[in-house]
């Protein structure tokens, strides 16, 4: 059976992905997986090279075709996400187009328009790839700007991922999780074995803890916290771990503040391939996890 | 005039820059916290809660007495929040995107919309600063809509030059958007007069850097740069901004008291005072100067304000 962890922080920058590497490396044949499909860098330090490319096509846009558009409009009445936008000035003068950017894909306007001058072409969203790194194959992926539907998108990375898994008979899925409580992180969470939840001894590391540990309560999954850069405030540190504890989660180490860490993302290393100080902290918490 | 704070990765210093900005903006300054799914600012804000207002989306309720399981709600539904496989169609309130569609072409009428609570806005005071946040429930999944909420109670001022005591720009609002570059972002920053993008000098914040500059450009808003932990990495970032001709508005060193401070829940330009002036530069260049001195984001030219209006 393929476990599955999941590493997740609530707040953006807390060290997900710096973890995520080192695990990757620790780990005994993992597939590494990245779910943050809006703002990937687990890449950055992997350096995956690319075997498959596949098109992420998801949900469909609504597109006037000007010619057949008399103007009427319906679809501006209809559209509940402000993606109508009127060019015309008076009634009978008026055209209508859609703002690609608002429009949710939902279909309405396509359905009501009376002349059936609305499109309804599939939406290219991104790109997912499986690559090869020094660690095991990844799954990762590319989100258009301004695109949507990253939670299917991220369900697609980690369909693959286990996937490959289960075909090479590999033990564990590392996933590096976006931030964030929202639709994307409810899409990389749901199902996994264990969630590791990376925060920070701040007041906002605090906060957006409490949310992400409720979300794992809320969809059953376990969850284990470590408090990353732990020595800039020990006192909050504490708290957070006592927090953590109340909250039904297990605490299975801190990490110190060590700038080594950035040194090794310039280099495109992962933290335990170098010989930083916090390496033992990083090692200490995997073991603990006992994957 | 609404700034929009913004980055593609997190974690580089949103919420500092938006907080302190706002506390050195002046009088009458609104900071809209649109990172409903985790709201930081009032951690940095002790003010009174003055008002709360929950903010629903509408779903769909099928009154089973007239529903007779044709399934074309659930044929249009696009989202497979509506599940009908011959049997009383089933609602999956977290799928919903609100937009009607099921009520509009169910045949039999059976459908009508009711209030589904997603979260809530929060209105507070704290000294020169309005502070507007959205709060986005647990196991919600959708922002953008608690985003719109959230701008909905931008102030008319911000737009009205002869407010009094506002700039020539009308009187600052000032969003902090959530990480990354999908929905929520793009909700949050459409319709701004010009965004900040936080980074910082590292390989992780420069790739995501450029992500944010890419999402930019295609909303076509006028931005510039802050440069957050100076001196932690290397130069590509300001060797990136240099290349595309964006203005790096603010540069703020690598200085281990500021991370103390802000794990303290502290403003900066209160437990540092040396930085109040950096904070005031930024508005300043904001504020005072026109949006044609930021980069303009076609590569064009800058469109005026109103373009922006979406």
């Amino acid at each position: 059976m393929t476990k599955e962890l999941v590493v997740i922080s609530g707040k953006g920058g807390t060290g997900k992905t710096s973890v995520t590497a080192s695990f990757a490396v620790l780990a005994n044949s993992p597939v590494i997986c990245d779910c943050d499909v809006d703002a990937a860098d687990l890449h950055l330090i992997l350096s995956p090279r690319v075997n498959e490319r596949h098109e992420f096509r998801s949900g469909h846009e609504a597109v006037i075709r000007m010619a057949d558009c008399i103007g009427c409009g319906a679809c501006l009445a209809h559209c509940r996400f402000g993606a109508v936008r009127m060019n015309g000035k008076a009634a009978g003068e008026a055209t209508f187009v859609i703002d690609p950017v608002s429009c949710e894909g939902c279909g309405v306007c396509v359905r009501f328009c009376p002349e059936q001058a609305i499109d309804f072409p599939e939406r290219l969203c991104g790109e997912w790839m499986i690559s090869e790194t020094r660690c095991g194959p990844m799954i990762h992926a590319r989100l258009g700007v301004a695109a949507e539907n990253s939670g299917k998108l991220v369900s697609t990375v980690r369909r693959e991922a286990r996937r490959i898994a289960e075909e090479q008979g590999r033990s564990v899925v590392l996933a590096d999780g976006p931030p964030g409580i929202g639709c994307p992180v409810i899409a990389s969470v749901t199902g996994a074995t264990l969630v590791l939840v990376v925060t920070e001894p701040t007041v906002s590391g605090e906060h957006d803890l409490e949310r992400v540990l409720s979300l794992a309560r809320h969809f059953a999954i376990p969850a284990a916290v470590c408090v990353n850069k732990w020595d800039l405030n020990p006192e909050m540190t504490e708290r957070i771990e006592n927090r953590a504890r109340q909250a039904g989660a297990r605490v299975t180490g801190r990490i110190r503040y060590d700038r080594a860490v950035t040194l090794a993302q310039m280099q495109g290393r992962a933290v335990v391939e170098t010989e930083a100080p916090c390496v033992e902290d990083i090692q200490h918490i995997w073991d603990h996890l006992g994957l | 005039m609404i700034i929009a704070v913004a980055s593609g990765k997190g974690g580089t210093g949103k919420t500092t820059v938006a907080v302190n900005l706002a506390r050195m903006l002046g009088s009458h300054v609104q900071l809209l916290d649109c990172d409903v799914e985790e709201p930081n600012d009032h951690l940095f804000l002790k003010g009174s809660m003055r008002e709360e207002e929950i903010v629903t989306t509408p779903i769909p309720q099928v009154d089973e007495s007239l529903c007779d399981a044709c399934g074309e709600c659930s044929r249009f539904c696009q989202y497979h929040a509506i599940v009908s496989l011959k049997t009383k169609p089933l609602v999956f309130p977290e799928m919903c995107h609100g937009c009607g569609g099921c009520a509009k072409v169910c045949p039999k009428k059976a459908i009508r919309e009711v209030p589904h609570r997603i979260g809530m806005v929060e209105t507070a005071q704290a000294n020169n600063i309005t502070l507007v946040q959205g709060h986005l429930d647990v196991g919600a999944a959708m922002a953008p809509p608690l985003i719109r909420a959230v701008k909905a109670r931008l102030q008319p001022a911000c737009r009205d030059a002869s407010f009094p005591g506002a700039g020539r720009n009308g009187v600052p609002a000032i969003l902090d958007a959530p990480a990354g570059t999908s929905c929520p972002v793009i909700t949050t920053i459409k319709g701004a007069d010009a965004v900040v993008l936080v980074t910082e000098p590292t390989p992780f914040g420069l790739h995501d850097l450029k992500l944010a500059v890419n999402m930019v450009r295609e909303l076509w808003i006028p931005f510039g740069v802050v440069v957050n932990r100076v001196g932690i990495g290397d130069d590509r970032v300001h060797a990136f901004c240099r290349q595309e001709g964006i203005p790096i508005l603010l540069e703020i060193p690598d200085d281990r008291r500021i991370a103390e401070a802000y794990s303290r829940g502290e403003l900066i330009v209160d437990a540092l005072p040396e930085y109040r002036a950096y904070f005031e530069r930024l508005g300043e260049a904001l504020l005072e100067r026109t949006s044609t001195d930021l980069h303009d984001a076609s590569g064009v030219a800058t469109p005026n304000a109103s373009t922006f209006q979406r």
